[in-house]
C-alpha cells in the first residue's frame, strides 16, 4: 500500500492553504496531495469549504472581491498564485464543470468549439475534429451527432452536463474539477457520468466535490474529508470508507454528524 | 441522535448475534454433559436444538444483506455488519459440531466407555471459554479480550494431539476398542474443529473493533 502511494506523482499540491473572505477564514492550513491520473474525492457537510477549496485548484476565487490566500497551490510543482501566473492561461489547463450544466445558448457545436476558437483556433476542419473528440471523449457523439447544429439548450440535463464535460475537454486541460456534477442529474444520467469519469482518469486528473458518499467511494480512489474549513483525513478511499482514523470522519461517514 | 431507526437494527443485530453465542455455547456444553453422562435424551436435544441456530442464522444473514442494500453503511457500521455476516456462519458451523457430537453420543448408546473422559470435556471447557470471551469482547467492543480468547485454541490443539496419540495407542492395544476409540475421535476433532472457529470469531470482532485483519489462527 505504502509504496503505491508513493509511485503515484502529485499533478497538484496544496501546501498549509489558508483562504480568507475579508475577516472570515474559510479554509485553514489545508495540505493536499492531487495524485496524477487519479480521481480524488472532496467530501464534508455543506459548508465545510471543500467548494471553496476545488476553487483554488484554479484560481476560480480569484473574482470574488476580498478574498486572499496564503501557502502555496503548485500544478506540476510550480505556484499557481506566483506573481505572473495567467490565471487564463491556468483554466485552459485546469478545468470546470460545475453543478448545474451551463450550456451556452449555442448550437452544440458551437459550444464545443467555443474553447478552442478564443484560444485562437480557425480552421473549420480542425474545429470539427475538436468537436468530434470532445464529444466521444464525453460519451456524448453518438447521441447528438445528427444534431450539431441544433441548440445545446434543447438536451437533457445527463446530456448538457457531458456536453459541458466535453467542452472542458476540447481546450485539452491536464486536471478536471468537478464540482457536484451528477447532484441534478437522474440515475442513470448519474451513472453515465461516474462511467465517464472512470474512462477519463486515463487521460485526466479528476477532482471532484460530492455530497453523495456512495458516488465519493464509487469512483475515486483517494478522498479528503474536510470539516470547517480544515482537512480532517486523506486516504485511499477504501480506507476512510472501511476504517477512517479520525472519529469525525467516522461520524460523517456513517450518518451520525451533529 | 440521527440514524435512529437504521441503528436500532443494528442494535438488535447484535442482541441476536449474542443470542446466537450463548445457544452455541450452551450446545457445546449441553453436548459434552450428554457424553459424559451418556445421556441420549440429552443428546438427542442438542440435536433438535441445532435447528434454532440454523433458523437464526438465516434470519440473521436476510437482515444483514438487507441492511447493505438499504442502508449502504459505511465504516464501523460496514464493520459491524460484515462482522455479524461472518461470525454468524462460523457460530452455525460450531452449532453443527456440538450437534455432531450429540450425535456420536447418540451412536455410542449406553455401551461403557473404554476409558474415563478427561481431556474430552476440558477441551469443550476451553471452547465455551472462547465463545464466552468473544461475545464479551463483541458486546464491550474489547480487542484484548478477543485476543486473550483466541490463545485458548492452542490449548485445545495440544489437547487435541494428546487425545489422538491416547486413542490411537488403545486401537493399537486391542481391535475391539476401534469402534469406540474413533467415535470419541470424531468428537476431538469436532471440539478442535470449534476452536478454529472461535479463533475466527476473534479475528473478526478484532476486526470489527479496529479495522485490522489478524491471522490468529495457528498454521
Amino acid at each position: 500500500m505504502q509504496r503505491m502511494m508513493n509511485s503515484v506523482g502529485n499533478k497538484m499540491e496544496t501546501k498549509g492553504l489558508n483562504l480568507y473572505y475579508k475577516n472570515f477564514q474559510a479554509l485553514f492550513n489545508v495540505s493536499l496531495p492531487v495524485r496524477e491520473h487519479r480521481v480524488t474525492a472532496l467530501i464534508g457537510p455543506s459548508g465545510c469549504g471543500k467548494s471553496t477549496f476545488l476553487r483554488t485548484l484554479n484560481r476560480m476565487n480569484d473574482v470574488i472581491e476580498g478574498t486572499r490566500i496564503e501557502g502555496e497551490v503548485l500544478l506540476d510543482g510550480n505556484n499557481i498564485y506566483a506573481p505572473g501566473v495567467d490565471p487564463v492561461a491556468l483554466r485552459k489547463k485546469v478545468g470546470m464543470v460545475f453543478q448545474r450544466p451551463n450550456p451556452f445558448p449555442m448550437s452544440i457545436f458551437d459550444n464545443i468549439a467555443y474553447g478552442p476558437r478564443i484560444h485562437g483556433i480557425k480552421n473549420k476542419e480542425t474545429l470539427a475534429e475538436i468537436v468530434e473528440k470532445s464529444l466521444q471523449a464525453a460519451a456524448l457523439w453518438d447521441e447528438v451527432k445528427d444534431r450539431l447544429h441544433k441548440s445545446a439548450l434543447g438536451l437533457s440535463g445527463g446530456q448538457q452536463q457531458r456536453l459541458v464535460l466535453a467542452r472542458v475537454l476540447a481546450v485539452e486541460p491536464e486536471v478536471i474539477l468537478m464540482d457536484e456534477p451528477a447532484s441534478a442529474l437522474d440515475p442513470i444520467s448519474t451513472a453515465k457520468l461516474e462511467d465517464l469519469i472512470h474512462q477519463l482518469k486515463n487521460n485526466y486528473t479528476i477532482v471532484i466535490v460530492t455530497h453523495n458518499m456512495q458516488q465519493a467511494a464509487r469512483i475515486s480512489d483517494y478522498t479528503g474529508f474536510f470539516l470547517n474549513g480544515e482537512m480532517i483525513e486523506y486516504d485511499y478511499t477504501n480506507n476512510i470508507f472501511t476504517a477512517p482514523r479520525d472519529k469525525r470522519t467516522e461520524d460523517y461517514i456513517t450518518g451520525r454528524f451533529g | 441522535m440521527v440514524r435512529e431507526s437504521f441503528q436500532e437494527q443494528l442494535n438488535n443485530l447484535r442482541n441476536d448475534i449474542l443470542l446466537m453465542g450463548k445457544l452455541v455455547e450452551t450446545a457445546i456444553e449441553t453436548a459434552v454433559t450428554a457424553l459424559k453422562r451418556q445421556d441420549l435424551d440429552l443428546a438427542e436435544k442438542v440435536v433438535m436444538d441445532d435447528e434454532k441456530i440454523d433458523r437464526l442464522e438465516l434470519d440473521i444473514e436476510r437482515r444483514c444483506l438487507s441492511l447493505l442494500a438499504l442502508q449502504q453503511p459505511m465504516a464501523r457500521d460496514l464493520r459491524f455488519i460484515g462482522t455479524a455476516l461472518k461470525i454468524n456462519t462460523d457460530l452455525e458451523r460450531m452449532g453443527d459440531y456440538a450437534s455432531n457430537i450429540a450425535k456420536v453420543v447418540l451412536s455410542l448408546g449406553e455401551e461403557p466407555l473404554i476409558k474415563p473422559l478427561v481431556d474430552l470435556p476440558r477441551m469443550a471447557e476451553l471452547a465455551q471459554k472462547m465463545v464466552r470471551e468473544n461475545l464479551a469482547a463483541y458486546v464491550n467492543q474489547d480487542r484484548d479480550m478477543a485476543l486473550k480468547a483466541a490463545m485458548h485454541d492452542h490449548d485445545i490443539n495440544i489437547l487435541y494431539h494428546q487425545v489422538f496419540n491416547e486413542l490411537l495407542a488403545f486401537m493399537t492395544r486391542d481391535a475391539a476398542n476401534i469402534k469406540q476409540a474413533t467415535y470419541l475421535l470424531f468428537i476431538a476433532r469436532y471440539l478442535e474443529r470449534i476452536g478454529d472457529h472461535a479463533t475466527n470469531l476473534s479475528e473478526w470482532i478484532v476486526y470489527m473493533i479496529t479495522g485490522e485483519r489478524l491471522e490468529l489462527n495457528e498454521s
